[in-house]
């Protein structure tokens, strides 16, 4: 408990901190000469600290609250949770705050994120406003999993929306498709609080009081609890990304600054999934079958869409947030599953797919907390996330072009990255499904297996082309030809991402124990997975050791050189001409773009992708057969997109221009809609009574 | 059709590549009688492959060169990489008249001048173009088989 | 499990060299001998390596962990002997995964040259990377209902026992299915022609076209050994007789060397007598073909539920 206050704490010091006067950059000063203005102005301006000094310190603080936070979050997972209720801080209700394993373990996730995004950002030279809001954005965060009432919930969850409002608007200035990308966020966003209030308001309604305590036990109709989760679920959904409700995700994302893409995406999506967990699995404790089969097909339909997408993708960030499509929509396969067991009566089975799903999460959280400080690098050192307008980086910034390798073998679920642990838990828990649940599983469990092989596939090809193609071969873009190595900082929290990713990758085994309290706490079934160097499940037979399947693959890399070195006879490696079938260099333009390594997948899935392609021909004036100029483009648009929202924003636009002719300056006639309105009102309540 | 092959090659081949050859051919400008002939060579009937000679795709991967035709100036450049681009040990067979001396096209304004001008050449086989037969003995004659 | 290893490791070449020999016998050629492909590593481990401007760290690194990963499967598969020091680390997900890992190098490796034919090769290998990644899991969800795991050794044992059990549609559209997907990750005819000399047609030669001496030595040797050990699983998983089990003597060890031998010499000797009646389709058709096999992986799912 003092350590979750002390993690809150540092992070309103670091806001404060932030808000320190500052002494103009030093840069702005004329070296050498004396600044005008007397001895007294001088001290004054010495003993402010400079926008750098802030900088550190309030990335410094920030990064030690989120290890407090972190440890705090462990102690609730391994039992030492803790209860507070504090009736004087809000009206009504006041605020009650607890920290159980479930909650602990999305703190413990915030907490190790914001250590590496707020690290990362001390090098980055963040504007004030920036600053500012991160801190608050990130006690937000740690305030939503440790809520344990209606009032405190709702409180935390705005206070997040809010402040990562304000951080995706932060450089507007800069890139006017910032605002645009604000707005859709916003509107989304509120979109989904106002049904989370709805549904948790009407949920409180039916309790005696606004604590998670007591709406456990609040006696509903199966309508009610039908309707709240419902609601509820479209708000969190809305918050994880989940088609069709992602269209915020892959506009915001590259909106954000380079450090906060990863808190927004390695941490605030998570909220979504607890949300769902909280509400659906703890708060009303289950449900029926068909609400967790929604569950799981908005997930697996999320995880394609998203893994698709992301195959098609040339801005980088764009590319990361639809793979947090992606890997929310697994996380929800895994609820889902989970939730559908659990109606069943498969407990075991439900707590192995609960399992896999918050490893899921953590998992997540760390490659993409690495992935998207690598993207912001890149985007800091070339200018651009245009993968096409990139390449060669991995001369020009060695650590960076490692640590992203780390994270792209991660996110695309091989051996030996983090990823695939957590979706052979998955796979495992709904191929053993089968013999357990009836016609519905049979139908359900292959096809969700299905979605998550093609999800792979998909994103091993999505991972190459943003690697390979990113950061291997030339640089093919004067951003990229420039490119220099981030600073120190930057590097050091991607390096503390990427060994908790690889920590995670050979060592589930040691952090299972630990989530399967948060598991057994909304589904009480014993421990699903045991072992030490080997994972084993304990219902079914199944094992697999990710150490020694990596110590194997090492062991393997060492000695099969070793075997080449020792028959080999010449040892000298040649350097030579890239071999260009005899004609002239292979110049950057003959490389594969990010454009040209998706085509082929692109064709494949045409009939999903609706890629839309133009080609402009311009004749020379003086006759149509001789061709000066041909332009083609191609692009492939977000199809939910263009064919649910555009149609929604074209009526509510036309709905609103039709409007204005209600208001024509008269007031005579506004007098007359008064009048009129109140008659109505009037008679309708005679009409009633 | 081919049987394998009953004797020994004459020669004992070059002891670095011990009985397997990959080829790369390089068109430097031939009248295609010779790609006629290196295609009989690869066929059915005279079977290369049987004493460990092979056709590959890349330089990269190619021991030995088969270069036919007078080399022409806008292959001389390419013929010089080609040859850079294979890896030691590396050798090369002038193939027909027209790959050793330019043959009837000896002083033509296109032609740059015979492959042994361009690159050292290790094996020339002779003829306009030459049978099938002498292309399998310069073969054999480097896979020792 | 050494034993098992070396025998892939040894054998390999020598089963790419007997379908090259019953493709040279049908084609009327006599054939360069069955030892051809072991001559051809010889002299490219003699020849120099090369580094080809522009290229870094991966390109090297690939061909190891190409190789790293077949060898890992290799150990882990059950091929000869079910009884494996790896039984219980890798089951049949890891193994597909791993063998994911080995193509992505490849193609990453292609990539790293910035060549525009190893760009195409690693875009063409990892679209069919993508297509074949769920047939392969649904196959394996299939073949894993009847015995209730993934693990690798219990399912060779379980129907190694009970012989009837293969006698299934679950069983023969799995199969199908899965020897689809097998043409397709060793690059055989019809998804891949494996002696193309025309680099607009290739997919898994078109990324190696940089690699020269040891580094494509260790390819080809590990492309050989990809392919020995995937027509062994599918022998394995649907023919497992003579396999030995834990404690096995020498002469039922020596019983599975020769079962494991001509099982994968009968398999692969179909695949190259069908590579000569056959011809490669056009890149675009192979998602019908790939997709069609899905269909067999789903439809064998179903049936297992069904027909239980």
């Amino acid at each position: 408990m003092t350590l979750y206050a002390w993690a809150l704490g540092l992070c309103l010091a670091a806001a404060l901190v932030a808000l320190l006067p500052t002494r103009a950059p030093a840069v702005l000063r004329p070296t050498g000469a004396p600044a005008a203005g007397g001895a007294v102005a001088e001290r004054v301006r010495a003993a402010t600290p400079t926008v750098g000094a802030i900088t550190v310190v309030g990335g410094a603080v920030t990064a030690a609250a989120g290890a407090l936070a972190a440890v705090a979050g462990v102690r609730a997972m391994l039992g030492h949770g803790w209860s507070a209720w504090l009736p004087d801080l809000l009206p009504l209700g006041g605020v009650r705050l607890a920290l159980d394993p479930l909650g602990g373990l999305f703190t413990a996730v915030t907490g190790g994120v914001t250590v590496c995004a707020a690290i990362h950002g001390i090098g980055s030279g963040p504007a004030r406003a920036t600053r500012v809001v991160v801190p608050l954005f990130v006690a937000a965060l740690l305030l939503v999993p440790a809520a344990d009432g209606v009032g405190a919930f709702l409180f935390g969850w705005e206070l997040m929306a809010m402040t990562s409002l304000l951080l995706v608007l932060a450089e507007h200035r800069e890139r006017p498709s910032v605002r645009k990308a604000a707005l859709w966020y916003a509107v989304m966003t509120h979109l989904g609080l106002v049904t989370i209030l709805c549904g948790l308001c009407y949920l409180a309604a039916g309790a005696v009081g606004d604590g998670f305590d007591q709406l456990r036990v609040a006696e509903l109709s199966p309508a009610a609890r039908n309707v709240i989760f419902l609601t509820t679920l479209a708000g969190f959904a809305a918050k994880a990304g989940i088609v069709p409700l992602h269209v915020w995700l892959p506009r915001a994302y590259p909106a954000a600054p380079g450090h906060v893409s990863p808190l927004m995406s390695g941490a605030m999506v998570n909220m979504g999934v607890y949300g769902v967990v909280r509400v659906g699995l703890d708060l009303l404790r289950g449900g029926p079958v068909w609400w967790w089969w929604i569950v799981l097909a908005l997930g697996a339909l999320s995880a394609l869409y998203g893994v698709l997408h992301a195959a098609m993708a040339t801005d980088l960030k764009r590319l990361l947030g639809y793979s947090s499509t992606e890997n929310m929509g697994l996380v929800l396969i895994g609820v889902g599953a989970a939730g559908f067991f659990a109606a069943d009566g498969a407990g075991p089975l439900a707590a192995l797919a609960l399992t896999a799903a918050l490893l899921h999460v953590v998992n997540h959280a760390a490659f993409k907390t690495l992935l998207f400080q690598a993207a912001g690098s890149v985007q800091r050192a070339t200018g651009t996330r245009d993968l096409d307008a990139l390449g060669g980086l991995r001369t020009r910034m060695p650590y960076t072009t490692a640590l992203f390798a780390i994270g792209a073998l991660c996110a695309s679920a091989l051996p030996p990255g983090n990823g695939f642990v957590s979706e052979w838990l998955l796979l495992q828990s709904l191929i053993h499904a089968l013999p357990a649940s009836g016609v519905a599983g049979a139908v359900t469990m292959p096809l969700a297996v299905g979605a998550i092989a093609l999800t792979a596939g998909l994103a091993v090809a999505t991972f190459v082309k943003a690697f390979g193609v990113g950061f291997l071969a030339r640089p093919r873009g004067p951003g990229a030809e420039r490119a220099a190595e981030s600073p120190r900082t930057a590097i050091y929290g991607m390096a503390l991402a990427a060994a908790a990713c690889l920590f995670l990758a050979l060592n589930p085994t040691l952090v299972l124990p630990a989530l399967t309290e948060a598991v057994t706490e909304v589904i009480p079934a014993g421990r699903p997975v045991t072992g030490e160097v080997t994972l084993r499940l304990t219902t079914i037979t199944g094992s697999i050791s990710p150490i020694l399947i990596a110590l194997a693959l090492a062991g393997a890399m060492v000695a099969v050189p070793a075997l080449v070195g020792a028959v080999a006879t010449r040892r000298v490696r040649r350097a030579a001409r890239l071999w260009d079938c005899g004609a002239g260099p292979v110049s950057a333009r003959m490389e594969y773009t990010a454009t040209s390594f998706a085509e082929p997948l692109q064709r494949v899935f045409v009939d999903a992708l609706q890629p839309e392609s133009a080609i402009d021909v311009t004749a020379v004036k003086e006759s149509a057969y001789l061709v000066r100029r041909v332009r083609f483009r191609a692009r492939v648009p977000d199809r939910v997109e263009r064919r649910l929202y555009e149609p929604v924003l074209a009526a509510a636009v036309r709905l609103g221009t039709g409007a204005r002719r209600l208001a024509d300056g008269s007031v005579h006639r506004y007098l007359s809609y008064g009048f009129y309105a109140l008659t109505g009102v009037l008679i309708v309540l005679a009409v009633i009574s | 059709m081919a049987e394998p092959p009953l004797e020994r090659a004459k020669s004992p081949g070059v002891p670095e590549l011990a009985g397997s050859v990959q080829i790369r051919h390089v068109d430097a400008g031939s009248c295609n009688g010779c790609e006629v002939e290196i295609a009989s060579v690869f066929g059915p009937v005279y079977d290369a492959e049987r004493y460990g000679a092979r056709l590959v795709a890349s330089p990269r991967h190619a021991d030995a060169l088969l270069v036919t035709g007078p080399v022409t100036r806008n292959m001389e450049m390419a013929l010089r990489r080609t040859y850079e681009a294979v890896p030691e040990p590396r050798r090369v067979i002038a193939l027909g008249d027209c790959a050793r001396d330019c043959g009837v096209f000896a002083g033509a304004y296109g032609v740059a001048g015979a492959v042994g001008d361009v690159v050292p050449v290790d094996v020339e086989v002779p003829g306009c173009p030459p049978p099938p037969e002498a292309i399998i003995e310069a073969l054999r004659g480097m896979t020792g088989r | 499990m050494v034993l098992q290893l070396l025998v892939v490791a040894a054998g390999a070449p020598l089963l790419v060299g007997l379908m090259r020999q019953i493709r040279a016998r049908l084609e009327g050629r006599a054939g360069a001998g069955v030892r051809q492909p072991w001559r051809d590593l010889r002299k490219l481990v003699r020849k120099e390596a090369i580094a080809p401007h522009g290229t870094g760290w991966l390109f090297r690194a690939a061909p190891p962990l190409l190789a790293g990963t077949t060898l890992v499967v290799a150990a882990a598969v059950p091929l000869v002997t079910a009884d494996s020091p790896l039984d219980g680390v890798a089951d049949l997900f890891a193994v597909a995964a791993l063998l994911a890992l080995g193509s992505v190098a490849l193609a990453l490796g292609g990539l790293d040259t910035g060549t525009a034919f190893g760009g195409m090769g690693a875009s063409r290998e990892m679209t069919v990377l993508a297509l074949v990644e769920p047939t392969i899991l649904l196959a394996v969800f299939a073949l894993s209902i009847r015995v209730g795991t993934t693990d690798l050794g219990a399912i060779v044992i379980a129907t190694a026992s009970s012989p009837l059990s293969l006698i299934s549609p679950v069983s023969l559209l799995a199969a199908v299915a899965l020897a689809v997907v097998t043409i397709a990750e060793s690059g055989r005819i019809p998804v891949d022609n494996p002696s193309t000399h025309l680099e607009l047609t290739m997919i898994h030669e078109a990324m190696i076209l940089e690699y020269a001496g040891p580094d494509l030595a260790l390819i080809e040797w590990a492309s050989a050994m990809r392919l020995t050990v995937m027509l062994g699983l599918f022998a394995g998983l649907f023919a497992p007789f003579g396999i030995a089990t834990a404690g096995a003597g020498p002469i039922a060890l020596l019983v599975a060397v020769v079962a494991f031998a001509v099982k994968v010499a009968l398999l692969g000797g179909v695949l190259a007598a069908g590579e000569v009646f056959m011809a490669k389709l056009r890149l675009f058709r192979i998602p019908e073909l790939l997709a069609g096999s899905f269909l067999m992986a789903l439809l064998a799912v179903a049936a297992s539920f069904f027909l239980a």
